[in-house]
């Protein structure tokens, strides 16, 4: 069996990426995901790769766009400044349905904000990760070891599907260490026959493009969009649940936060409350039947960020009514305390009988 | 095994997140849930510097440590911030060579070490740190000493080889107090 190291959730996510095949990464430094640039910029150059520094955010997603569009596994990494700097650029990729990933290891803000872990950015990934309609893949992995994992899962699903796609991580998990292993598995890259790379005249040559002027053409290309975000939603939702099936109160969180909480939940547990956790790990698609069906057997739920209160909209519009949804945050770097998470527990608890 | 919920903290430059590395590889060694957060912010560059490293048999939940039950303190703003965290019965090692203050609580097992003294008289400048791990693993076994060595191995890399046998004198020296 592959050794178990110990490593850097952002160095983890570079490794990975090189495993994956990726060898073209495109950025711009920035606290706190500068190692995932760091180790690529070690490691690339050894094994003929391509490292590029860009002199900007923008400039680094135009550049990842350029590779994609030629069929190259390739991505870019960043943090919420420079993720949103990067979203004419995702927008022009979605528009033209190109694979590529994404990191965004959040920090405070908005603004230039803070460097300290954040969940802030949760809207932009996956409401709103460009202008127009569209949106992108979303994995918030919880643990090292699921950043490597689900960074396998996201090349290979947006080459399935033709989208980008984000590793939605923050400060935590990107600068902290945990024990991991690199699964030896072989990794097929998809076929790309729309990639516009050299054909040699042997074949109609392929165009990537996000212009439409004629709206109904514009439109349809949406619609086919959309019809493939359905399968999406259907097929590729990703949830953990952690002692639900008998729980009264469940928590919903993803990411680090999640972490705090199943913490949270246990000691909840050994006072004597039935309490739960279900854990999105993909945040676009949002798992709402997961979510739903945890409605039908708890009395109350509870929604825990490290933001003002973002994901907890996707929790009510899943819940639907049907049980109250409270919600707890900390943010601008702050991240709460499990003491603070089963404090809300016992309240809501409290309030339940 | 106890589970060990660990805050070491000190300045800048005296080796905070590496003894925090050895002691997690050190529990890695042994199959055990480790993880290791450092503190990432400009404090980094030039104030304090603290790390927070949890060793369970259960998979660690929250890798940042609120409330420890080691701490290792090696700068007095680092002692004054996490004193008070401290859980009762918990394990607290001071450089006393840089702390001239003396622990006021009764329910915390603490230890004055002149580390940094320690290591300058004998010829382990810049290995206070790994001292002051020598002397945890003495006080709290909270891995065996081979797999100490073999964190030691992992953690120092290829390039400072000659620093491998002085890290292990400085964890022998630390045993010793």
């Amino acid at each position: 069996m592959a050794e178990k190291v110990l490593m850097k959730g952002n160095e983890a996510l570079a490794e990975a990426a090189i495993r994956c095949g990726c060898k073209r990464f495109f950025g711009y430094p920035i606290t706190p995901q500068t190692e995932v640039a760091a180790y690529m910029a070690k490691r690339l150059p050894k094994i003929g790769g391509t490292y590029m520094q860009a002199e900007s955010e923008i400039s680094a997603i135009n550049m990842v766009y350029g590779a994609a569009s030629a069929g190259v596994r390739a991505m870019t990494s960043s943090s919420s400044p420079g993720i949103s700097l990067k979203t004419e650029g995702i927008s022009y990729l979605i528009g033209s349905d190109l694979p590529c990933l994404i990191i965004n290891v959040m920090r405070g803000g908005p603004g230039l904000g803070g460097i300290q872990p954040s969940q802030s950015d949760y809207w932009q990934a996956t409401k709103a990760p460009g202008h127009g309609d569209g949106h992108i893949l979303v994995f918030a992995p919880s643990t090292i070891q699921e950043m490597v994992d689900l960074v396998f899962d996201a090349f290979d699903l947006a080459e399935t599907y033709r989208m980008p796609a984000m590793i939605l991580a923050d400060g935590m998990l990107g600068q902290m260490m945990e024990p991991v292993v690199f699964p030896e598995k072989e990794v097929v890259e998809h076929e790309k026959p729309w990639a516009a790379n050299g054909h040699q005249g042997k074949r109609e040559h392929n165009i990537i493009n996000s212009l439409y002027l004629k709206p109904d053409e514009l439109e349809r290309t949406n619609r086919e969009r959309f019809a493939r975000y359905e399968i999406i939603k259907e097929k590729e939702a990703r949830v953990e649940e952690y002692l639900t099936e008998d729980a009264d109160i469940i928590v919903v969180a993803y990411g680090a936060t999640s972490r705090i909480v199943r913490a949270a939940v246990k000691a909840a547990r050994e006072q004597g409350i039935k309490a739960g956790m279900v854990r999105p790990i993909t945040v676009w698609p949002f798992p709402a039947k997961a979510v739903a069906k945890a409605a039908e057997t708890a009395s109350r739920m509870l929604c825990v960020e490290m933001s003002l209160g973002q994901m907890v909209e996707d929790v009510r519009l899943a819940v639907n009514g049907k049980v109250p949804v409270e919600f707890y945050g900390r943010t601008g770097g702050i991240i709460p305390t499990p003491a603070e998470v089963l404090e809300q527990i016992k309240k809501i608890a409290g309030g339940a009988k | 095994m106890a589970d060990y919920n660990m805050v070491m903290a000190g300045f800048g430059g005296q080796g905070i997140l590496f003894s925090g590395k050895v002691t997690a590889y050190a529990g890695l060694m042994e199959e055990k849930n480790v993880s290791w957060l450092p503190s990432y912010g400009p404090e980094m560059r030039g104030g304090t510097a603290n790390c927070s490293v949890c060793v369970s048999d259960e998979p660690i939940c929250s890798p940042l440590v609120v409330t420890p039950n080691v701490l290792i303190a090696m700068n007095e703003p680092s002692y004054d911030k996490f004193i008070d965290a401290v859980v009762p019965g918990g394990t607290v090692i001071i450089d006393s060579t840089l702390i001239a203050k003396k622990c006021e609580r009764s329910d915390v097992n603490v230890f004055y070490v002149p580390a940094t003294e320690l290591a300058s008289e004998k010829g382990l400048d810049g290995l206070a740190n790994i001292i002051l791990v020598g002397k945890l693993l003495k006080e709290t076994s909270f891995s065996a000493y081979e797999s100490v060595l073999k964190a030691i191995d992992k953690c120092v890399s290829a390039r400072k080889e000659h620093l491998k046998a002085k890290n292990i004198e400085a964890i022998n020296l630390g045993m010793s107090l």
